[in-house]
């Protein structure tokens, strides 16, 4: 079943394109990798896709009943988030503020699902710790299960290995691959290449003519793909 | 000493002055907990400049009161100067600092261009620096301070998780759908009433004081969103009681008193933190 459909579209500010005749389709369960080099428009699309900017043509479509703000999203952190007085708990909860409505205070359902989602992280004896004094992995995993709670269906991850050391890297990826395996479609926007050549089922590849939209299979055997991995391995040796 | 305050608090007055300086204390807390967060502690500082020129220009223009003029310049101020913050032609920063220095100038010329007053620069040092005393607050001041800062006490009550959800994490607000922008402008409302508010007891240059004091200090000594917003409140009250009680028994100037409380208590505070991470 197709979730979200885009057609055509051309991205951009103020009239001005970063991105044209972009078109892929995401279809439930997949695990997309948005990859492209920095200015490629990585960020515009997912601007583009949480609503913030509208397309400047073409169509953003959500299907199979998604609303734009059932996507759950992970941002890349803040320098004044690093040092923000806040507990697991409370930053946690703040994703569940979207289905409140006009309510001002928490029900203890909102509770619950915050703790449910603290357990599936794996992180559930965190709760009452401060999030400054985390390691970037935990705070990785506080802010993803912040996103699960804003959304049951649709992850958006922006970098979700950056700042992170090879080991946490790798569990991060771990985790996500998990929670695609049990249901929900992930889109991960990145550069990282082996990562995508080793968890992504889908790979969009942004930034270069012609723009690639396929299956993994098919990407590590174009042109595109082979020379973006040959680089990718020299760099790991240099 | 306690014969002192007793005569003090026999005048009714004196006992609203207290009862008002403690709810803008309250306040002013509140806010400054979300501003230094935002890191947009100098918003305070330029709109407590801007609301200067404006009561200048009100005192010129013989206003019965001057918050009619004041509290909507500096509110549209702050809508302005919050709305740039996403795309400004002159950076952020640079625009506050312009502003606020351009209102001061303005705002002394009037002053001395146009006043009737005998007494010019006692009248400038107190809008710049407050009342030399509680008593010299109007009754038309206490209540509208009263209501004021009931109102800004409510709306932080209403809406503490969307305020910080949008303090931690902008993006995220904007992408779940939580009306960031409205709740911006909400914020930039509140900062400017605060402001006029807090210009009532300590004058406009140290009003940024009231505001970043008690968050920092409690940021000093505490771990989650709600532990600080708590401890500001309750250090910002301790520290402006303190002061307006050793500003009347040493017949010291109020708003300074209360600023040098304030600085206590941070270093204070600094020094327990200290003391604490090298345990």
């Amino acid at each position: 079943m197709t979730q979200l459909l885009c057609e055509d579209l051309t991205l951009g500010y103020e009239g001005q394109a970063v991105v044209t005749d972009l078109s892929f389709r995401v279809k439930q369960g997949d695990y997309l990798f948005i990859l492209g080099e920095n200015g490629s428009g990585k960020s515009t699309l997912i601007k583009t896709l949480l609503r913030l900017i509208p397309p400047l043509s073409g169509r953003v479509e959500f299907c199979g009943g998604l609303r734009a703000d059932e996507i759950g999203y992970l941002p890349q952190q803040t320098p004044a988030q690093r040092d923000f007085p806040a507990s697991v708990e409370e930053i946690v909860l703040s994703g569940c503020l979207n289905r409140m409505g006009r309510r001002p205070f928490y029900g203890r359902a909102h509770r619950e699902q915050a703790r449910a989602n603290l357990e599936r992280l794996g992180i559930g004896g965190l709760a009452r710790r401060c999030y400054r004094e985390l390691s970037g992995g935990q705070q990785q995993r506080v802010l993803l299960a912040r996103a699960l709670c804003a959304a049951r269906r649709v992850l958006l991850l922006d970098e979700p290995t950056a700042g992170l050391d090879p080991a946490a890297a790798r569990e991060m990826y771990e985790l996500i691959a998990r929670l695609n395996r049990e249901g929900l479609t992930v889109l991960t926007v990145s550069h990282d290449l082996p990562a995508a050549a080793r968890y992504a089922g889908q790979i969009l590849h942004m930034g270069r003519r012609p723009l690639f939209f396929g299956p993994r299979e098919a990407y590590l055997g174009s042109p595109v793909g082979r020379a973006c991995l040959a680089m990718a391995k020299g760099e790991q040796d240099a | 000493m306690l014969e002192t305050l007793a005569l003090y608090f026999s005048y009714p007055f004196v006992r609203y002055a207290l009862v008002v300086g403690l709810l803008i204390a309250l306040s002013s807390s509140l806010l400054g907990v979300s501003l230094v967060l935002k890191r947009f502690s100098f918003i305070g500082d330029g709109l407590s400049h801007v609301a200067f020129g404006a009561l200048a220009a009100a005192t010129v223009l013989d206003l019965a009161s001057d918050m009619v003029l004041v509290l909507p310049v500096t509110v549209l101020t702050a809508v302005l100067l919050l709305r740039s913050g996403q795309n400004a032609r002159l950076k952020g920063d640079a625009a506050i600092a312009m502003l606020s220095v351009g209102a001061l100038a303005v705002g002394y010329l009037l002053l001395n261009v146009f006043s009737k007053s005998s007494n010019l620069s006692g009248d400038v040092c107190t809008t710049l620096f407050g009342a030399t005393s509680i008593l010299t607050l109007t009754p038309a001041d206490v209540w509208a301070c009263l209501g004021l800062s009931v109102l800004v006490i409510l709306f932080f009550l209403l809406f503490y998780h969307r305020i910080f959800a949008v303090t931690f994490d902008e993006t995220f607000a904007r992408a779940a759908g939580l009306g960031a922008g409205r709740l911006n402008l909400l914020i930039a409302c509140v900062a400017a009433a605060v402001i006029v508010l807090a210009m009532n007891l300590v004058g406009s240059l140290l009003v940024s004081a009231l505001i970043v004091f008690p968050a920092l200090t409690a940021m000093r000594l505490f771990k989650s969103f709600r532990s600080v917003t708590l401890a500001a409140c309750l250090i910002s009250v301790c520290c402006a009681g303190a002061g307006l009680l050793l500003s009347i028994l040493a017949s010291t100037p109020v708003g300074a008193s209360i600023v040098c409380v304030y600085i206590l208590v941070f270093g204070v505070a600094c020094g327990l933190d200290g003391l604490r991470r090298r345990a």
